[in-house]
């Protein structure tokens, strides 16, 4: 726990010091990058211990504040955590120290520094705070810290609106939080988590609800997810790597904390979490499939892997209600593997679309192509996150995604009416969520590296530095890892899983056993599939020795003058998916169609909105400022007046009481 | 002995791929009054094209090269889970069909690049449309697979057809006559058959699959034909495990009865294509949601 | 009755009903140094002879902070914006000095009505904090000048002080700490934003702030 304590100083402290050194670029740079590093490195090691042994550390002090505490605890569940937030955090500031580099003319490189030191220190506090009050202070840490990171780049009017819409949506979040630790708290006068007593039916009710829209807004469940867009793609993109990678799976913390807390849960709860994510999910791949934007796109895809993540809770909960042992592990032991897997592919996507960013000065996909050739190291690494994220073998995407379909397979239609329909449901979400998420991410990946370039900025493209490269490099080796180690990081799962679901550990040992049987099965057939591949380049290679290969055109039909911008565009790619889908997603089409004999320009263009943004919050908020101009009288603008406002009422209030 | 048999029951596949083309080929070319390919036309267009060099584009980089044979080893590795004639296949697991359908999503995903690789309109369309059918038919699969699991009992796809027996039939035949639309809806789907797709246009504008691999050549193409030959017999193997109730557990009986069902379906894809048409392609979503439904439908019956 | 104390809180008075009178802006920051000065004092004096150590280096850092940094800074800013008196403020120099008189009786009399435990050394102490608050926010209220408003909550600030050593016996070091790093803190920001707004527009009437207003 000291050491946990001592990498939270290092952070502090070299986010400090960065920041008074903010004159010597090169000097703030390494030291908020090392001590990012560094700090993360000190304490991510005890979690490791705890997760190994089983063991609770914990840490008590006291702190002058009513009702607050200084209460830290690692326990399984915030170690499984705390591993990937530490772990990403540390590998994006090695990668953010190259991505910044080129601002340090503009812009003082050791602020975003600091809050990025703060923003991993918040949300490892986060994960080990058992004590209402300092987990607020923490969440309101790690979401300023957050803001201030997305609008780095506040002179485009973009940013500062993302900013805006980040701030709004995460203090209102917040408020839900706040009435759910005063509701849980209220009864026994004190925040302590260990201290809060069995929860009755109708409170626990009312918690979870509060949770899930709490925690739900940072986690961007639909449909609450619509800050996600705005502020992913605004921010430099290591920060979106880890908003997006870890930042949003402490939403998720505190909902399994939550459930943890609340004892044992009703029916309806997991039917909740069950149509959250199947909603998150499918949605969010939709619209993650019309979007133009790369890093949009993959903001989307967040919210989609939130769904997924919250299917297996669900299915996880389902199990503990019905007192299916093998439901409720897989489900949680799924969930949560995808929670560090997500992690790991989605970081290194968004650290590969920071790098296209930077290397070729746009983000716009279709204005990009052919950067295989130009950017070969982000276009390996990139390529392998978006076999990671379509869950496909042999890769970490489809190993969690397995244990949730098999828990649903196994147990799940097996069992009573009720599992087996929600199984049902899983399943077809799931299928469907692949198959979409595989044909959004041959998008993304074609138009952008494949083919030719269409545009100045793809033709220009360079590739990034060796900092840049080796943090993709390390998470893409993590993503072969996580598929070829399933078996024994399923083992491991123990101690978490036991925890979340209380189940007696031998029940747990023998479902993580049988699963890490099956999954070892899987591990042979994807070495089998390795060894195949190999043999059948070696086979290619000596098929083609000796015999003519030529290079030619691609076949154009006889065309005389092809242009790069023939090529097919991300957009029409989607566009059958997309059209399929356009009840869902309101896609607005502006064309100007080719007239008369010989057409001059004609153009198509296509905006997706968010459809919640779009017909939900806006009008709410449209409403809400119509009303407030009722009392546009009240300002005038003038400052006396105001302060006469306030002097006033206590006059009033004064007399009132004393007269 | 057991391991024997199924390694000769894995060579047999690999073996007999490409004969189910020739069957199905000759069944249209005896529908349309003609004499028709020989059966092994198959084998003698791949073996000519892996004894070719090759040209490619200068558009392409390293994926289009190792996409073909990547997708080949994965095609491979799905073969080994995919019982036949009574026998275990040579892997088996609880979930080992979800291996199965998500390495040929692999495949596809490799195939797919390869045809974005070449910067091409026609390979851009064939990719487009490729990703939206496979989307679609995927649920209609797993959720076919989720009835099976329920009325069989089994998790892994051996124990589902080794239990697929006369009994089966008795007590849930019209959901097993259900299971069996859907999974041929899917079959023609997955292998670019009529009504979803036809193998012999040379239109680029209607192909879908045919147009992907537009511009492979020599032995990369002849590995294309050799794979998708290959997952043609992994579909229908399962298609006919699940369906075909012959699996009295011996040996001499349930082989060739497996052959015969593989023979037979065969047949029967050529019936299909010779009397229908290939359907609108705005309409083949509907198609699939309809296998999807005929799933669901499935699904209820199953859990009444 | 403290002698010594109740000179001191009658200077105060006087202090702020000078502030209310005066139009020359130099002179307006000196009258709150004083303040500030004898509010320094105050805590030993209310103390009656008993001179601690920590008490002692407290009133010498109020001393210093009130008496000569806060003041320091605002002369600076006052140099920068070289403006050297309030003309027309939204009430008048004279009709300022009678309702001044009229806040202090007021004052007087809701103090004792308010049912507060008997302060040590002074009856005269609550009201006069009272006033001096009062006298903060009727500045800040009347004034356009934004460094005007700046010394008008410099003496909301005093009078909330004054209040403090009023009513607590121990003076919790936590609490001044924080008011006073507050008021440090807010000076500096306003100092900075004076002078800011002075280059931007020319000139710190606040009342023409609010043709910002879209």
């Amino acid at each position: 726990m000291s050491l946990f304590l001592c990498g939270l100083v290092v952070l502090f402290v070299g986010g400090v010091v960065s920041l008074l050194s903010g004159r010597k670029p090169a000097m703030a740079s390494s030291l908020g990058a090392g001590s990012a590093v560094v700090g993360s490195l000190l304490a991510i090691l005890p979690a490791f211990a705890v997760l190994a042994s089983g063991r609770t550390e914990s840490l008590r002090m006291n702190w002058n504040v009513p009702l607050g505490s200084f209460f830290v605890q690692i326990d399984p569940l915030s170690a499984v955590f705390l591993l990937p937030i530490l772990g990403l955090s540390a590998l994006a500031a090695i990668y953010g120290a190259e991505y910044l580099w080129p601002y340090r003319q503009e812009k003082n490189l050791g602020v975003p520094w600091l809050f990025y030191n703060l923003l991993v220190a918040g949300m490892a506090l986060v994960v080990v705070a058992r004590n209402g009050l300092l987990f607020l202070v923490a969440w309101e840490m790690m979401s300023l810290a957050s803001f201030f990171l997305v609008t780095f780049e506040y002179e485009r009017q973009m940013v500062r609106q993302a900013g805006g819409i980040y701030l709004v949506a995460t203090h209102i979040g917040t408020a839900f939080l706040i009435v759910f630790f005063i509701l849980l708290g209220a009864h026994v006068g004190s925040l302590d988590f260990d201290t809060i007593p069995a929860v009755p039916s109708s409170l626990a009710g009312a918690l979870f609800l509060l949770a899930v829209v709490g925690f739900g807004t940072k986690a961007g469940f639909m449909p609450l997810h619509v800050w996600l867009p705005h502020a992913h793609p605004a921010a430099p993109s290591h920060v979106s790597a880890v908003m997006s990678g870890v930042m949003i799976k402490t939403g998720i913390y505190g909902l399994v904390r939550t459930v943890t807390l609340l004892g044992a849960p009703a029916a309806w709860w997991c039917w909740v979490l069950i149509a959250i994510g199947v909603v998150s999910g499918i949605m969010g791949v939709l619209f993650a499939l019309a979007q133009h934007d790369l890093k949009r796109l993959l903001a989307y895809h967040s919210v989609e892997n939130i769904g997924i993540i919250t299917m297996g809770l669900g299915l996880g909960l389902l199990g503990v209600h019905i007192h299916s042992p093998t439901l409720a592990v897989l489900g949680f032991a799924g969930g949560l593997f995808h929670v560090i897997n997500h992690a790991i592919f989605k970081g290194l996507l968004f650290l590969g679309a920071g790098a296209v960013l930077q290397g070729s000065g746009t983000g716009h996909i279709d204005l990009l192509g052919g950067l295989v050739k130009r950017m070969p190291w982000t276009a390996a690494a990139f390529l392998v996150g978006s076999i990671a994220i379509s869950g496909v073998p042999p890769l970490n995407g489809f190993v969690s995604e397995f244990l949730i379909y098999l828990g649903a397979f196994k147990s799940g239609i097996v069992g009573g009416l009720d599992a087996a329909i929600a199984a049902v449901i899983v399943i077809g979400s799931l299928a469907l969520i692949g198959g979409l998420a595989l044909a959004c991410f041959t998008k993304a990946f074609g138009t952008v590296f494949l083919g030719h370039p269409r545009s100045i900025h793809a033709q220009q493209a360079h590739e990034v530095g060796w900092a840049m490269k080796s943090a993709m490099v390390i998470l893409a080796a993590l993503c072969v890892l996580g598929g070829v180690l399933s078996p024994l990081i399923v083992r491991s799962a123990q101690t978490v899983v036991g925890q979340i679901t209380s189940l007696a550990p031998d029940a747990v040992e023998t479902e993580l056993a049988t699963a890490s049987s099956t999954l070892t099965h899987f591990v042979v057939v994807a070495l089998l599939l390795a060894a195949v591949a190999g043999l059948s380049l070696l086979l290619r290679r000596r098929l083609l020795r000796g015999r003519s290969v030529r290079e030619a055109v691609t076949w154009d039909c006889g065309y005389a003058a092809p242009d790069s911008r023939m090529q097919y565009t991300a957009t029409s790619f989607a566009q059958p998916l997309t059209d399929l889908f356009r009840f869902l997603l309101h896609t607005h089409k502006e064309v100007r169609s080719p007239q008369g004999v010989f057409p001059p320009d004609s153009a198509l263009e296509t905006d997706t909105a968010d459809v919640c943004e779009k017909h939900l919050y806006q009008p709410v908020f449209e409403a809400i400022r119509w009303s407030l101009g009722w009392f546009r009288w009240l300002q005038h603008g003038r400052l006396q007046v105001y302060v006469l406002y306030i002097a006033l009422t206590l006059w009033i209030l004064l007399i009132w009481k004393l007269v | 002995m057991m391991t024997t048999l199924k390694l000769v029951h894995l060579v047999l596949a690999f073996v007999a791929a490409p004969l189910l083309l020739g069957i199905i080929n000759r069944t249209k070319a005896l529908f349309a009054g003609r004499r028709g390919q020989p059966l092994l036309q198959a084998y003698y267009d791949i073996w000519k094209l892996l004894r070719k060099g090759a040209v490619y584009s200068r558009s392409t980089s390293w994926l289009f090269a190792a996409g073909p044979w990547i997708g080949f080893a994965a095609v491979v590795a799905a073969t080994t889970l995919v019982p036949f004639g009574g026998l275990r296949a040579p892997i088996a697991f609880p979930g080992d069909f979800l291996v199965l359908i998500y390495l040929l999503g692999l495949s596809r995903f490799l195939l797919v690049l390869s045809a974005l690789d070449t910067g091409s309109s026609f390979e851009g369309m064939g990719a487009s449309r490729e990703v939206t059918f496979s989307a679609l038919s995927e649920p209609a699969l797993l959720i076919a697979l989720a009835a099976v699991t329920k009325y069989t009992g089994c998790v892994s796809l051996s124990d589902m057809v080794v239990a697929t027996v006369p009994r089966l039939w008795l007590d849930a035949g019209p959901i097993v006559v259900l299971v069996g639309f859907a999974l041929l809806i899917v079959f023609l789907s997955e292998n670019c058959r009529i009504p979803v797709d036809d193998p012999n246009t040379h239109l680029e504008l209607t192909m879908i699959h045919e147009v992907m691999v537009l511009d492979h050549s020599g032995p990369d193409f002849g590995i294309i034909l050799y794979s998708a030959a290959l997952k043609m017999w992994l579909l229908g193997q399962v298609l006919v495990g699940l369906v075909v109730p012959v699996h009295t557990g011996i040996l001499w009986l349930d082989t060739p009865a497996a052959l015969l069902s593989m023979a037979l379906l065969a047949v029967l894809v050529g019936i299909i294509e010779s009397s229908m048409a290939r359907v609108r392609l705005l309409h083949v979503p509907q198609l699939l949601v309809g296998a999807t439904t005929l799933s669901i439908l499935a699904v209820v019956l199953v859990l009444r | 009755m403290n002698d010594a104390a109740d000179i001191v809180l009658v200077f105060l008075v006087l202090t702020n009903l000078m502030l209310l009178g005066l139009s020359r802006l130099g002179a307006c920051i000196r009258m709150v140094a004083l303040q500030g000065i004898a509010l320094g004092l105050l805590p030993l004096l209310m103390e009656g002879g008993r001179v601690e150590l920590h008490g002692a280096a407290f009133a010498i850092a109020i001393i210093l902070l009130k008496g000569g940094v806060f003041p320091w800074i605002l002369m600076r800013t006052l140099r920068e914006v070289n403006t050297q008196r309030e003309i027309e403020p939204f009430i008048g120099y004279g009709k300022s000095l009678a309702i001044g008189t009229l806040i202090l009786v007021v004052c007087i009399w809701l103090s004792s009505r308010l049912p507060l435990p008997e302060p040590a050394m002074s009856s005269l102490i609550v009201p006069v904090a009272f006033f001096t608050i009062m006298s903060g926010l009727f500045l800040i209220v009347s004034r356009r000048k934004a460094l005007t408003q700046v010394l008008g909550y410099l003496v909301l600030e005093n009078g909330i002080y004054a209040f403090g050593v009023a009513l607590v016996d121990k003076q919790p070091m936590l609490v001044e700490m924080g008011i006073l790093l507050d008021v440090f803190v807010a000076i500096f920001v306003m100092g900075i934003a004076i002078f800011h707004i002075n280059r931007e527009f020319d000139h710190i009437d606040t009342d023409k702030l609010s043709g910002l207003r879209s």
